[in-house]
């Protein structure tokens, strides 16, 4: 940081803008190593050690010495770790720690590129230099997402220069609060979370109650297979922060909350920091840049329970107690943490506000359908080429999404269905890939938006099994207060579990469904009303294979352990030995280049030689009776 | 019967400590419960028993709400965890990849159920609920760390690696 006073006017705060920006110019030669959790997975925070070395060590002999900086999650999370250099915009993905002397020796010295370390597109077979040639980004619309992986998330100065706080100023200068929740109301801007409730008519709910009012974020995301929220408070925590501040403006509160997921280690630390650096430049804490706005924002950790996403618990767990959602007679708009008016938002929907503020709602509302509006922020998993986030417009399609974006599945596996919404959410199947995604058309397809996970699968990933999957989940995450969830779950995965061990009956169909609309029409809250999805959606689009588990005891995904074996075609098989060399059990015997044999009895049916091998020559198949 | 062992792991509360995490860390308040108990765990990778009784004394809290609030939350351990914690990841990424199959090789090589720890303790074997690198599926974290893509094998030079270290 460049001052550590406190920025006491709206003046001060122009010229620390401007400050920050000049430095920021100065230092044009910088290298940008992503350290989000996916690519510290990969080894990046020693790759950024060893680059931080090499350049220090090195006379490199260019008159500014390029910098070496962490930087959020780009979202492209398969190809870490990434490493940008700049003013040029060379991106090298997948960097090992043994590539470092090459990348200063070649390219920051002579400027040449490295070819392996080049993207390689798989559809177009070229390699890129450039990021925003690899059609991964290139076909997003990248508004909440923008700054992450170009500025530092420890560094407020950078978020400064690149515009945060700007709206939180417009609004204090020449908003008042109304008008902030007229701007935000007109916008269609709905709850990013899953729920989809207008944010606008939220935020004017609250501010109408009398009484100390409370500003909660949602950093619960427990959506399995969902990681966008992360990727944001990693990448650019600022961004919410100043949501949460104009949101508190809005409403007239002076104590904010974020509730956050302690899996989630890199993401708290990095709030920490943001935090910290906003109240020591004033812009968190009393009389905000000199004005009579006061607002200050704590830091609460969950302690692993799902259901804690759902808004009345979450104000439970805040308040130190477990967290049992509550009937919402009375909302906690009106009546929420600590009893006063609260108002919850997750935090992509915090994210978008200061853009929605400083641009107009115009600007918002010109991207998306007629009732969703703006971007959604997608966590792109499971079987596709290009895992990780994808901004795209409202309305945009899923096959958009996961074949020019994602890339499509990997060793052209026949798609089979995409599963979004986390574990309240469904199976859709391919006949819907050109369906425009928004809350509407997602539910109407037994689905629903939920937080934004998307994960796609393919002919190795059996339906029965995911919900059987889900169900089992939720299981273990109702928090059992009410019956039709606690008991209702366990008899649908009681009879999941059944078909999928082979001992499933016809019945079972209609007693899962059954079930279903029990549980899901008399549970007390959303995790409970939404538990059903996985296994109607799958029931209503999948049902052939329910009835070849429960008819013919086959899983023709090979995933049932009980119902089937894998063998190899003897035909396609080239004996490239790799389902040997991936084979735990040592299962596997045959020579080089001719065709490999799977031992029956040996085999544990992991499915690593399904899933890796490049001939499609392994098959599950029934068993021999 | 022998007397189980994790009786042996069973940890000495230092209640100076305690008052520093209560009092200073989370100015003696209710509402941080939670984040006081996380704080317990970090420092016993366990909540001891006596940390806890003398938790419900300070906060004037039942005893009893302690508990409710430890039993409901999936991260809290009140039997001592293993020298290596080993999380497995059981979001919807890892588990087409089967990490349930992992899970299962992994407790049936090391004799434990999840969430249990090896009889000399060395190991705890835990799932969570994604840890949101989906992109790395599947995901496992070992005493912190992430590692991409544990499948059985890599599982197995995993253990074997830290069985070494000892």
């Amino acid at each position: 940081m460049l001052s550590n006073s406190k920025l006491k006017s709206i003046d001060d705060f122009y010229k620390y803008h401007n400050q920050v920006k000049e430095k920021i110019k100065e230092t044009e030669n910088v290298i940008t190593v992503c350290c989000g959790t996916g690519c510290q997975a990969s080894g990046s925070v020693e790759v950024l050690e060893a680059l931080k070395e090499k350049i220090k060590t090195e006379n490199i002999g260019v008159k500014v010495k390029p910098i070496v900086k962490s930087t959020g999650c780009h979202g492209f999370c398969s190809r870490g770790p990434l490493v940008i250099l700049y003013p040029e915009g060379i991106y090298y993905q997948q960097v090992k720690l043994k590539d470092v002397e090459e990348i200063v020796e070649k390219t920051v010295k002579q400027g040449e590129l490295i070819n392996n370390l080049l993207y390689k597109d798989p559809l177009q077979k070229e390699k890129v230099s450039k990021a925003e040639e690899i059609p991964f980004y290139a076909r997003q619309t990248r508004r909440v997402l923008q700054n992450i992986g170009e500025i530092d998330p420890f560094e407020i100065d950078e978020a400064i220069a690149h515009g945060s706080y700007q709206a939180l100023v417009k609004a204090l200068t020449s908003m008042s609060p109304q008008e902030v929740i007229e701007e935000v109301k007109k916008s269609g801007l709905r709850g990013l979370g899953g729920a989809g409730f207008p944010t606008g008519l939220k935020w004017q709910y609250c501010s109408s109650y009398p009484g100390e009012k409370y500003v909660i974020c949602n950093a619960d995301e427990g959506d399995p297979g969902a990681f966008m929220d992360r990727s944001l408070l990693e990448g650019d925590p600022h961004r919410v922060l100043e949501g949460m501040l104009l949101a508190a403006y809005a409403i007239g509160a002076k104590e904010g909350y974020i509730y956050i997921r302690f899996e989630y280690p890199l993401a708290v630390k990095t709030l920490h920091t943001a935090i910290a650096q906003a109240r020591s430049l004033g812009l968190l804490g009393d009389n905000i840049l000199g004005t009579d706005f006061s607002f200050d924002i704590k830091i609460s950790t969950g302690a692993g329970a799902f259901v804690c996403g759902e808004s009345t618990a979450l104000m439970a767990s805040l308040e130190g107690k477990v967290g049992r959602p509550r009937a919402k007679y009375i909302r906690s708009v009106e009546k929420g943490f600590r009893n006063s008016p609260s108002n919850l938002n997750n935090v992509e929907t915090y994210a978008n506000v200061p853009s929605i503020i400083l641009k107009g709602w115009e600007w918002f509302a010109e991207l998306g359908t007629e009732k969703s509006k703006g971007t959604k922020i997608f966590a792109l998993t499971g079987s596709v080429n290009n895992v990780g986030l994808v901004e795209v417009p409202m309305g945009t399609s899923l096959r958009t999404i996961i074949y020019d974006i994602g890339g499509g599945t990997p060793k052209n596996r026949e798609f089979k269905a995409v599963q979004t919404g986390g574990p309240s959410g469904g199976c859709i199947p391919k006949e819907y890939l050109d369906e425009p995604v928004d809350f509407e058309r997602l539910t109407s397809l037994g689905s629903i938006m939920g937080s934004g996970g998307m994960i796609v699968m393919d002919q190795t990933n059996c339906m029965v099994d995911v919900a059987r999957y889900f169900v089992h989940f939720l299981v273990e995450e109702s928090c059992g207060q009410c019956t039709p969830c606690r008991e209702g779950l366990v008899q649908m995965e009681e009879i999941l579990n059944r078909i999928t061990q082979g001992e499933g009956r016809l019945e079972d169909i209609d007693k899962l469904k059954d079930l279903g609309e029990v549980v899901g029409g008399f549970s007390l809250c959303g995790l409970g009303k939404s538990a059903p999805n996985p296994v109607l959606s799958t029931l209503k689009y999948f049902k052939h294979e329910y009835l070849e588990h429960i008819e013919e005891g086959f899983c023709r995904s090979g995933v049932c352990k009980k119902l089937f074996n894998f063998e190899i075609d003897p035909d396609k098989c080239t004996g490239c030995g790799l389902c040997k060399r991936k084979c735990p059990a040592e299962a596997i015997s045959g020579e080089k280049k001719s065709p490999h044999k799977i031992e029956q009895n040996l085999c544990i049916k992991c499915g690593e030689c399904y899933r890796n091998c490049n001939f499609d020559s392994i098959k599950p198949v029934p068993i021999k009776k | 019967m022998s007397e189980c062992k994790c009786k042996q792991l069973e940890a000495q509360v230092d209640y100076n400590l305690l008052d520093k995490i209560i009092d200073e860390e989370y100015g003696g308040d209710k509402e941080n419960l939670i984040m006081i108990l996380q704080a317990i765990q970090k420092e016993y990778n366990y909540l001891p028993k006596d940390a806890l009784v003398y938790l419900a004394e300070k906060l004037s809290l039942p005893i009893s709400h302690i508990y409710e609030v430890v039993t409901f939350y999936a991260s809290f351990s009140l039997k001592p965890r293993g020298k290596h914690i080993i999380q497995i990841c059981t979001g919807t990424a890892c588990h087409l990849k089967g990490s349930d199959k992992v899970v299962k090789e992994l407790c049936s090589r090391l004799k434990v159920e999840p969430g249990e720890t090896t009889e000399d303790g060395l190991f705890t074997i835990e799932t969570v609920n994604c840890v949101g690198a989906c992109a790395l599926a599947m995901v496992s974290v070992v005493d912190g760390k992430y590692h991409p893509s544990t499948n059985q094998s890599e599982m197995n030079k995993i253990i074997e690696e830290l069985s070494q270290g000892e």
